[in-house]
């Protein structure tokens, strides 16, 4: 006797729905920080772009801007919660190292019970979980996903690092994906080099805090080794993506890099020749380096401001700790 | 045909150049890049990827920290086209 399997029924298309935002409730300005590293708001602003970044207060957490987040995205998509299918919460910010954040946040959205979890990629994190998504949703996984990509990086910054910690930033973008009758997601291009695992990185693990031979656990990046990956390796990433989505620099609305600092954003712009037309999301100068939520936050931020139109193209380009990269094309919702 | 080091340093001269806008003739063998000519680590990497593309050497990331003084620059890229 032959069995016949069900398998789940694949759909075309994914595209994204909406975009949610969220920042941290502090603006802290280049003044606040430069203290502690013996700089300057002119010196600050001059490397980095970074005018202020938004932290969230001790009040605050992670957790409350997902949720603020994805609510927003969640009302603009017009759906029901309860037909999300998967939440996908891309952080390295979550203070627990279990349970992961995502299943709470599916829980206080009213997703519960949908399947839910973490994506580790730092910088690279929101790009990851938007392949994720547009995969289970074509596959039929999934009818609709919640991505988020939140961060409070300042439960992990030493004032006093010169390398990272006046950069960085804190906030929550959610992005909904779901079926669509024409195409709204390329194929990514993604990857990760562990051989530069210690280019951005902690500066010691939990154990050794455990121990008594480290203090609580910082970011530190090597700036030069950074920036040459996240420009010229980047460049190349960016130039692949879009090659298999098919289109060509003049055709997008906009790029929207990880947020990481302004020449990065600059220099990366400039290798790939983008013709006027094209936006360069700058959302760092006001909001900084908030990791996993800076694309999103920067989308919706010239969604907001109207410096692009709905229906447009994106590329965006998530680079970071891993190191890890993740491109892709997107029709803006 | 490899160059002569007054050639690498004068094209080392024009990326610093196209780079900060410094003149040319600022760039000379004894000066620190970044205590004298004010070049920030930032565009040290861009010089410096754009030197492994105009002399066709590789310069690896351990060893941009070496390169203090233009005199390291020059000699560096000399030595290894």
């Amino acid at each position: 006797m032959t069995v016949s399997l069900n398998q789940y029924s694949p759909v075309k298309f994914s595209r994204i729905y909406s975009l949610g935002a969220a920042r941290g409730d502090l603006v802290v300005t280049n003044d606040d920080v430069a203290g502690p590293i013996d700089s300057s708001d002119e010196w600050i602003r001059q490397r980095t772009g970074i005018e202020t970044r938004r932290r969230a207060s001790r009040e605050l957490s992670l957790m409350d801007m997902a949720v603020e987040a994805s609510q927003e995205a969640i009302a603009k998509a017009g759906i029901d919660p309860k037909d999300i299918g998967a939440v996908l919460f891309s952080t390295i910010t979550h203070p627990f190292q279990t349970p992961s954040a995502a299943t709470l946040l599916a829980d206080k959205i009213g997703a519960n019970p949908a399947p839910a979890y973490d994506i580790s990629a730092a910088c690279a994190g929101y790009c990851y979980g938007i392949a994720q998504a547009d995969a289970l949703v074509r596959s039929g996984m999934a009818k609709y996903v919640l991505v988020v990509g939140g961060e409070k990086l300042s439960d992990f910054i030493d004032p006093t690092d010169r390398s990272i910690s006046f950069l960085l930033g804190d906030g929550a973008g959610a992005a909904i994906v779901g079926p669509s009758d024409v195409p709204g997601i390329s194929p990514t291009v993604w990857g990760s080099d562990g051989s530069k695992w210690d280019a951005v990185s902690m500066t010691n693990s939990l154990l050794e805090l455990r121990d008594g031979s480290a203090a609580w656990p910082t970011l530190r990046q090597e700036g030069q080794t950074v920036f040459r990956w996240a420009v010229w390796e980047m460049a190349k990433v960016a130039k692949q993506a879009l090659e298999v989505a098919g289109v060509k620099a003049e055709d997008l609305s906009a790029l929207v890099t990880h947020q990481a600092n302004i020449r990065i954003i600059d220099e990366l712009a400039k290798q790939l020749a983008l013709p006027d037309s094209v936006v360069v999301a700058k959302d760092i100068v006001k909001t900084g380096n908030t990791s996993a939520a800076s694309i999103p936050l920067a989308m919706h931020d010239l969604l907001a401001t109207g410096k692009v139109k709905s229906g447009g193209l994106a590329l965006e380009i998530g680079f970071g700790a891993g190191l890890a990269f993740g491109a892709q094309v997107v029709v803006l919702p | 045909m490899a160059l002569s080091k007054d050639e690498v340093l004068a094209g080392l001269a024009e990326l610093v150049n196209e780079e900060t806008g410094l003149a040319a003739d600022a760039v000379q063998m004894d000066k620190s890049f970044s205590e004298d000519l004010d070049i920030d680590s930032i565009s040290m990497m861009t010089i410096v990827v754009n030197a492994e593309d105009k002399f066709g050497v590789k310069i690896p990331d351990e060893e941009v920290k070496n390169l203090v003084t233009v005199a390291d620059a020059v000699n560096y890229i000399a030595d290894n086209q």
